[in-house]
């Protein structure tokens, strides 16, 4: 294998990881605010990409509307299951709130197949058709917008949590609920908060996906993906979504070109991740930077 | 009315069946478990033998879950293992049923282990992931290890046979799982009984004090992983002998999600709301089908909505269930019993 596959290789990684790490920071956000982890985000996904393709095919909007409706629309589906679903399971046993956003996955997958139907579709042409060069790396246009999109949203969401109030008061609440509640912050709209975030980040990325590789209702399997992301990056840590993202993105690439020919039709790509996974756990469950909280008995 | 119910010897008070009336409806209902197979439709013994085969696997999760609090993802795994495991030593071995499906439960058994030894270092949510891993990984084996199970063509297997008698029907398939169903049924309502049972319960309730109270944290935990793989490889077996065949997608995530489905709906940490989960669980999507069908009568396109419908119904209950009967099935089952103890007094 030469230096140019190798490079190719990472570098369509890389692109796959900012899209995980894009999804990765709205499950952390949730996680650092309400400790809940979300299983419905893969379905989150999958539903912002449905309101994006409807606002492209059936209301003929431009992309960028698209996305701005993708957004307002999840945004809206999280205010909801937060204020409706999430907010009686605060402080419950782990197994219910993960069976919980269980539930809510598979209710998402079952709406979309009634509002959309089960089949297979695609956005419409979108970006220039011209391939992004990059030394001896060649990326298709489809590839490397939504890789800048991602990009974007990531930075945005960046300066969000760095320069608003709004973005420090979620950050306060992260680090000390009493101590937030004490300064006057107001603990339930965070919460609230934190979901349409996630809605909003799992939507964007939903679309980037499905512009890279059509859309049906069950996009949301690749919602799974994200947990080695976390695990790897740290639970609670937004850094470690986008390290993780990028790194577990370039892994599962490499393993798939790389392995993939000597198991022949295997898939390598679809578990390495997992198997890193759980390496992670037995030698670091809190990941790169995670908070080591967890009790050792 | 019930006024009292009065235990004159330890005996007494330590027995499972306490009531009177409790034993006399646990007689009705072995009887008309052994009446059923005679008078029910194929249809009906085949969901008889689906329900039996699931309450099965679910009674190991709610061993593991409900009762020493370490969440499983991965239990559609262990009971793949069992059924692989099962169906290879049928066919490669040739071991008759009465040893494979034992053979499978052991195999599922060890895998238990391997996959329970992070529960030491991790727990909550990080174990959730960590068999959500084991779940993803098992399924690329199954697919994959072709030369060992067969990958997606799968392995076929003789029908089990005692004596020159086959069990080569849902009919009578039905003894097979009914009869081990009961046997481990009665066996995990003991083991809470005992000293390891009380254990996982000391466990999932306060880990720290069980371990301050002298209960070795590892072992146990390893235990219930490995108690639980077993319900759930016999579980596997006894689906090679009713399916016949075993197969990759036989075994997947949403089958994971079902058994935990099953334990919330019934209620967590009761052997009784097991039964009632696996019941409920496996026959809501059956009577939608019904409902859909009439509904075809109506509006033609009907049967496009069920496989939608299915979903929304299934994630709904769980939701529901967790918000508004977080005790499940169970626990509004011993209500309508007290009240009728209770009428005509309110509680």
């Amino acid at each position: 294998m030469t230096v140019d596959e190798f490079l190719q290789l990472a570098v369509s990684g890389v692109v796959t990881g900012g899209i995980y790490a894009l999804i990765a920071i709205g499950f952390v956000v949730v996680y650092k605010a309400t400790g809940v982890i979300n299983f419905a985000t893969g379905e989150l996904m999958m539903l912002g990409a449905f309101f994006g393709w409807t606002a492209m095919t059936v209301l003929e909007l431009p992309f960028a509307a698209a996305l701005v409706v993708a957004a307002a629309g999840a945004a809206g589906v999280g205010a909801l299951v937060e204020r409706v679903v999430l907010r009686p399971m605060l402080g419950q046993r782990p197994i219910s709130v993960i069976m919980v956003t269980i539930g809510l996955s598979s209710v998402f997958k079952g709406l979309a197949q009634l509002l959309w139907g089960g089949e297979y579709r695609s956005f419409p042409p979108i970006f220039p058709r011209k391939p992004l060069e990059l030394g001896p790396v060649i990326l298709p246009s489809r590839q490397a917008w939504p890789f800048l999109i991602a990009l974007a949203a990531i930075v945005a969401l960046a300066a969000f949590f760095r320069f608003t109030r709004t973005g420090t008061a979620m950050r306060a609440t992260a680090d000390d609920q009493a101590t937030a509640f004490g300064m006057g912050i107001d603990i339930r709209r965070v919460f609230s908060l934190s979901w349409i975030l996630a809605a909003v980040t799992a939507a964007l990325a939903g679309v980037v996906v499905g512009v890279i590789g059509g859309i049906s209702p069950q996009l949301g399997a690749v919602g799974l993906r994200i947990f080695p992301v976390v695990i790897l990056g740290g639970l609670d840590s937004i850094g470690g979504a986008l390290v993780g993202g990028i790194v577990m993105g370039v892994l599962e690439n490499l393993a798939g070109g790389y392995l993939d020919p000597l198991f022949p039709g295997a898939g390598v790509k679809e578990v390495a991740p997992f198997i890193a996974l759980v390496l992670i756990l037995m030698v670091r469950p809190w990941g790169l930077f995670g908070t080591r909280e967890i009790e050792r008995l | 009315m019930l006024i009292g119910n009065f235990k004159e010897t330890y005996a007494d008070d330590e027995a499972l069946f306490r009531t009177p009336a409790s034993r006399a409806g646990l007689a009705v209902l072995l009887a008309a478990a052994l009446v059923f197979p005679f008078v029910a439709s194929d249809y009906l013994l085949y969901l008889a033998d689906l329900v039996g085969i699931f309450a099965i696997a679910a009674l190991g999760l709610n061993i593991l879950t409900g009762y020493t609090g370490q969440i499983s993802l991965g239990h559609a795994a262990f009971v793949g293992v069992g059924a692989y495991a099962t169906a290879i030593a049928a066919t490669r071995l040739g071991l008759p049923f009465w040893l494979s499906v034992p053979a499978g439960g052991l195999v599922a058994c060890l895998a238990g282990a391997v996959v329970g030894l992070p529960s030491l270092r991790i727990k909550g949510l990080y174990l959730a992931i960590a068999t959500l891993a084991a779940q993803v990984i098992f399924e690329w084996v199954f697919t994959n290890w072709t030369g060992v199970t067969g990958g997606i063509r799968g392995l076929n297997v003789e029908p089990a046979g005692l004596f020159g008698f086959a069990f080569d029907s849902d009919r009578r398939v039905y003894f097979l799982v009914f009869g081990l169903l009961a046997l481990l049924a009665y066996g995990a309502a003991n083991l809470f009984r005992t000293r390891v049972g009380r254990a996982f319960i000391a466990v999932r309730d306060r880990d720290i004090s069980a371990e301050l109270m002298g209960i070795d944290l590892f072992r146990t935990k390893i235990m219930a992983f490995m108690i639980s793989s077993f319900y759930a490889g016999i579980a596997g077996g006894l689906w090679v002998y009713f399916a016949r065949v075993v197969t990759p997608e036989s075994f997947p995530l949403s089958l994971s999600i079902q058994f935990l489905a099953m334990i919330i709906v019934g209620g967590l940490g009761t052997i009784k709301g097991t039964l009632f989960g696996a019941v409920f669980v496996t026959l809501v999507p059956e009577g939608l089908r019904a409902v859909t069908q009439a509904a075809t009568r109506l509006s033609p396109d009907a049967m496009s909505w069920l496989a939608p419908m299915k979903e929304i119904v299934f994630g709904a209950m769980i939701v529901g269930f967790l918000v508004f009967e977080p005790h499940g099935l169970a626990e509004i089952w011993s209500r309508v019993r007290r009240f009728f103890w209770l009428w005509p007094f309110p509680k």
